[in-house]
This record gives structure tokens, C-alpha cells and sequence, in this order.
């Protein structure tokens, strides 16, 4: 007998009769009366250290990016071509090669007023590994992509297919060390989150 | 044999660290109330989030089944584990088939339960762990003593010291910013050289074959995405059914451990990227035990948040690494008799019973009911503290007998007056940090048999 069939088969005889699961659309139901999304995202995203700059159309985020000159910034918005390299470059590269990374810039499918996580997925950033090996992240999300609570995110997933992808809320931290919060644990040391607001 | 009250004795010999330990802990923990009190249906949330995994339980063999076709579809090669030892073992046959003898490692109480390093070191494979915290009780040779705060009963000149030690920063340094900055240019090194990394898991889901890693410093994914090889371990119970039902495991688990909104990164793995090895574990090492007792196969709703143990009265003030297992507290108390009942009967005792632990619990397991439940089967099963047992029945028989109760209510009334050092010193435990009271002149008996009249 194999491990898997002895685990199986030690579970089937253990487990106690099925009980049913609780209807989610209830939560789903919710989500949709809270309103002013964009206020709650913004105080959400400063308290777990990031920052959040609304603008009105996407060139406008040039005007907001401080690095020092002849650094190397990614992303994977064409429109930012100009001043970025193009990230989906490096989707078959050797991750390590990123490692030099200054800043990355990278869009966001949806973010959650709750908490200010964006959801950013694999094609969004290029390569894997980026939006967490760059010293600094600025994610870019249209206003009107913000919903209110993590049902309503998972909602937003509903049928798609990544091989990876995550939720992303502020920068890299730790509080280790007696509790005190330090931002820049391993990952990006800022983050900022440009909301488009046509 | 370890016991609980002899190693928070230990602890409890610097009382200026243990005052210290017991209010990080509680601060902590009123970050939780606050956080949760922002979610205006935080009751009914845990209570989805407890059916949720009921229903798991209840029908985990087909969900498990389920999870590994489509973790396979996904492209992830799927191993099981009915104990620790085949777990490392399984581990280990990864490694050596890459010819890798150094790995990284993020937060995993798993591999913590399973002994993984020790076992790896000793097949010639060194382990990194990457999360700060456990990082720093590697250096310090120590276990973490907290599931979520790993060194949260170290000071930071100590950390400091340890750092000097072994990644060469300045004699004397404590600055947290300093300390973490070192901490990171020594694992961003760590993270770019290894080949093999390995990860825990707090979701996998059923339906989808998806598995989501949550951490705030960004360690698993920086090891994950650098890696040839990533493995991730996880026990048969991390199992969700659905996609959506994430949402409400999210919610809860970052408010309950420290307060936060959500972790940093909620990450969810689902195929191998381009060129990359992904290898899933899932392990039973008790489970399935623990599923079949009916009373405490609630325990395996756990999703490790740490809340119990941040509102635990014993917790705080006689620490993590007195509980001598990988998961300490009060949640660890319920889990690791179910292990081996015998070397860990002293932990269902290490508990008041006041319930917080319960309360607080995100996927409303009754902690405190299974303490007191484990205390009935250790007791019977004849794993209960010999001298207890004894002095049980000395007083069973003291107060079931009417004159041999009066003869012994007499006699302590003369010791403690007349000879007050037979109860006044350490031989006594109920000596300790109090003093023992003033004796009465009269048993009740005596006052009511002579003023009944």
C-alpha cells in the first residue's frame, strides 16, 4: 500500500459525515453596498506604509518617478517604454539577472479598499520574481478597478488562469526584531500606487 | 522527561523579561481587537470560516483527491507523506536527484514538526531559514518559540550580539533598521545562490490545485522565484474547497496574528514557471489520528494565526519554547497530545481554563474544552503527574471522611501557627510568589457547633 493510499484510506475512515458549506453569495452580497472605495483604499495603503497618488491619466506617473538617474527600471506598460526597459524581456531569462532592479512598474488588475492589496499577476509582472526583487515598486490601477472586500476580489478572479499571481499590500516589511516595524525586509522598500482617476 | 511548569520556572527567573514578554504579547493581541472590530461581521465571519473547514473535514479524502489532479494538470509533481520521517526523506530524494546540498528555506511550522533541518544537516544539506525571525533563532540555535513572532522573546541587543557573531555587524549594534538592513543583504546572497527552496503553505485549494503562501517580508517568493526547485510542504488539513472561500481565510488570518488589514504578499502558486520544478508535500504525520477523535479533530481547523497564544495568560508569562514542541500555546497544547500522548501529557495542564484562547480563535476551534478534554484521557490512559494523582486521592479520601477531614483541618491550623516553615519554604509549590495565609482560630464546624444555640 502506498503512503497515499494508506492516508486516503486513514482519512476516509476518520472523518466524520459530511457537513454542508455555508453560502458564500451572502459575503458577495455585501461587498457591493459598501461605497467610497477609493477613501478606504488610501487610508488602508498609508497604515501599512505605502503611498497612494492619484492621477488622471496614465503619463501623468512619469512626472512622480524619483530615481537616480542611469538606474535600472522595468516594467511592462508600454505606454512607459520611454523610461523603462520592457520586463516581459526577462520572462524566460534567468531570474538572477534582475537582481539589480531599482525600480519596477507594473499594472494591477484590481485592488481591495479592505486592505489596499493589488492583484497582480504573472503576464502583469513580466517575470516572477520582479515586484519582489526590485528595491522599489510603483503598481498602477484604474480607479474604477477598486472593490470593496476580498470576496468581491475573488469574484473578480472567477475564471482566470495564472500560473502565478498575488496580493500585494505595501511594501516588504518585518517587525521581528521587538516588534518594531521596519519596511524593506527583503523585498521593495516603497511602494507606491498611482490610481488612475479619469 | 520536559515539563511544562519545570521550563517556566527557567522563564520565569528574570521577571523584568517576563513582564516584558507578557506585555509585547498583549499589545499584540489589542491590535487583533482592533483590527477585528473594523469588520462589522467579524462574528459571523469566523463562523463561515468554522463551517467552512468543517466541511473540509468532513469530506477531506475527496477534496485531497481533487487537489492532487488538478495541483498534476497543473504541472506540479505531487508527493504523500504519512509521517515525518518519509516527509523529510521525500525532501531529501529531491534534493540529492539535483545533486543540490544547500537550500532556503521560508516559514514552515511543518518542517518545524517534521525536524527537517536537523535530518537535512545530517545528510550533509545545509538549510537557510529566510524569515527574519527564524533566522535569528538559527543563528541562536534555538527553536522559534512563537508560529508567527519566531523570536519574539529575544531583546534586540541580543539579536544584536548574535548578528556581530555570525554576519559581522558592529559590536553593540541593537537599531532594528541597522539589524534587519544586515539581515537582508546577507539573505538577498542567500536567496541569488540557492537552487532549491522550500516554502510552507496556508491555502491550497481543491478546486483549482492552487496553493497560497502569505508573508510579510517577501521571503518565499524571493526564494521560490530564484529557485530551480521549489517544494512546498504543507499538512492535509490546509486544504479549501473553492477559490472563493480565500476570502474569508485572508480576512481573518493577518487581523487575528498581528492586526494588519492582510500580509504583504498573499501569493498564490499554481504552475511551475517556465523551466522550474514545482513538488507539492502533503503530510498526515497524525492527522488522520487527530480526524477520527472526535472530540479534538476540531483542532485540525487551525490555520495558525497565533492568536491564542498572544492572549494566552500562561503563554505570555512562561513563553514559547516552555511548551517544548514546534506549535506552543494553547493551540499546541491541544495538537501535540495527539503526537505522543505521553511526552507532551504535561501541556493540556499548562492552561487556566479562562477561555480566552477560544475566544479569539478565527475559525472558532473550543481550545479550552479540549485542554480540559485531553486532561480526562491523559489521566485515564495513565499518563497524569504521579504526585497529582497521589495527592487527588489523599484529599478524595480527607473529604469523603468526616473525622479524617477534622483531624486534618486541625492539625494544618496548628502547623501553620505554631511551626509556620513546615509550609513556608519551596517544598511547598503553593509557596511560590505568595505568601501562605494566617491561619483561622476555628474550623466553620467548631464557630457553628458553638453558636448554633
Amino acid at each position: 500500500m502506498t503512503s497515499r493510499d494508506k492516508i486516503l484510506a486513514d482519512v476516509r475512515k476518520s472523518q466524520p459525515p459530511v457537513s454542508s458549506l455555508p453560502d458564500m453569495q451572502v459575503w458577495e452580497n455585501k461587498g457591493q453596498a459598501n461605497a467610497n472605495v477609493i477613501d478606504t483604499f488610501k487610508m488602508v495603503a498609508a497604515n501599512v506604509g505605502g503611498k497612494v497618488i492619484i492621477i488622471n491619466k496614465l503619463d501623468e506617473v512619469r512626472g512622480h518617478l524619483n530615481f537616480i538617474p542611469g538606474s535600472r527600471v522595468l516594467t511592462t506598460i508600454p505606454a512607459l517604454f520611454d523610461v523603462a526597459g520592457n520586463a516581459a524581456d526577462y520572462t524566460d531569462a534567468m531570474p538572477h539577472e534582475l537582481e539589480n532592479v531599482e525600480l519596477a512598474i507594473l499594472p494591477a488588475e484590481f485592488g481591495v479598499a479592505e486592505n489596499s492589496a493589488l492583484w497582480v499577476t504573472e503576464t502583469q509582472m513580466g517575470t516572477r520574481v520582479l515586484p519582489f526583487i526590485c528595491q522599489h515598486l510603483a503598481l498602477v490601477v484604474n480607479a474604477a478597478d477598486i472593490v470593496p472586500d476580498m470576496h468581491a476580489a475573488y469574484l473578480r478572479t472567477q475564471g482566470t488562469d495564472n500560473g502565478f499571481a498575488a496580493f500585494i499590500a505595501g511594501p516588504s516589511k518585518t517587525a521581528d526584531i521587538e516588534q518594531s516595524l521596519v519596511l524593506g525586509a527583503h523585498g521593495p522598500r516603497s511602494l507606491i500606487v498611482f490610481v488612475v482617476t479619469p | 522527561m520536559k515539563h511544562h511548569a519545570d521550563l517556566a520556572e527557567v522563564f520565569n527567573k528574570d521577571e523584568e523579561r517576563v513582564d516584558w514578554h507578557d506585555e509585547t504579547l498583549w499589545w499584540v493581541r489589542q491590535k487583533r481587537d482592533k483590527a477585528s472590530h473594523q469588520i462589522p461581521d467579524w462574528e459571523e465571519l469566523r463562523e463561515t470560516a468554522s463551517q467552512i473547514k468543517l466541511n473540509v473535514l468532513s469530506d477531506l479524502a475527496n477534496y485531497l483527491e481533487q487537489f492532487e489532479k488538478q495541483a498534476i494538470a497543473n504541472g506540479v509533481t505531487v508527493h504523500w507523506a504519512a509521517d515525518a520521517k518519509e516527509h523529510n526523506q521525500i525532501v531529501h530524494a529531491i534534493l540529492q536527484e539535483h545533486g543540490i546540498t544547500q537550500m532556503v528555506k521560508s516559514k514552515s511550522m511543518l518542517t518545524e514538526e517534521c525536524h527537517l533541518n536537523h535530518y537535512l544537516e545530517e545528510q550533509g544539506i545545509g538549510v537557510i531559514d529566510s524569515d527574519l525571525g527564524e533566522r535569528i533563532v538559527q543563528l541562536a540555535n534555538e527553536p522559534p518559540s512563537h508560529i508567527v513572532l519566531p523570536c519574539i522573546h529575544k531583546k534586540k541587543e541580543e539579536i544584536g550580539e548574535i548578528f556581530h557573531e555570525h554576519l559581522g555587524s558592529k559590536k553593540g549594534e541593537d537599531d532594528p533598521q541597522i539589524l534587519t538592513e544586515t539581515a537582508r543583504t546577507h539573505l538577498r546572497s542567500t536567496f541569488l545562490t540557492r537552487k532549491a527552496a522550500l516554502t510552507g503553505v496556508n491555502f491550497a485549494v481543491a478546486e483549482t490545485g492552487e496553493f497560497v503562501v502569505c508573508t510579510n517580508e517577501g521571503n518565499a517568493d524571493m526564494g521560490a522565484h530564484l529557485a530551480d526547485v521549489h517544494i512546498a510542504s504543507m499538512g492535509i488539513e490546509k486544504l479549501i474547497p473553492q477559490r472563493k472561500h480565500l476570502g474569508v481565510f485572508l480576512r481573518l488570518l493577518t487581523r487575528s496574528a498581528t492586526g494588519q488589514p492582510i500580509t504583504t504578499y498573499s501569493s498564490h502558486f499554481k504552475k511551475p514557471r517556465p523551466g522550474q520544478q514545482m513538488h507539492l508535500i502533503l503530510v498526515d504525520n497524525g492527522r488522520s489520528i487527530q480526524l477520527g477523535r472526535e472530540d479534538f479533530r476540531n483542532s485540525l481547523k487551525c490555520i495558525r494565526c497565533g492568536a491564542c497564544m498572544n492572549t494566552c495568560p500562561v503563554y505570555r508569562r512562561s513563553g514559547g519554547h516552555s511548551y517544548h514542541t514546534a506549535v506552543a500555546g494553547p493551540i499546541g497544547s491541544i495538537l501535540a497530545p495527539n503526537l505522543d500522548m505521553k511526552q507532551y501529557a504535561d501541556l493540556p495542564f499548562a492552561s487556566t481554563l479562562c477561555g480566552s484562547c477560544s475566544n479569539v480563535c478565527p475559525v472558532k476551534i473550543d481550545i479550552h474544552d479540549q485542554l480540559y478534554k485531553w486532561r480526562q484521557v491523559i489521566i485515564k490512559e495513565g499518563y497524569g503527574d504521579k504526585k497529582k494523582t497521589l495527592a487527588m486521592q489523599a484529599m478524595a479520601f480527607t473529604l469523603s471522611n468526616p473525622s479524617a477531614y477534622r483531624i486534618a483541618g486541625k492539625a494544618g491550623r496548628v502547623v501553620m501557627k505554631y511551626a509556620p516553615f513546615a509550609v513556608n519554604n519551596s517544598l511547598n509549590p503553593w509557596y511560590k510568589q505568595r505568601d501562605m495565609p494566617k491561619p483561622p482560630k476555628q474550623s466553620f464546624g467548631e464557630w457553628y457547633s458553638e453558636h448554633r444555640k
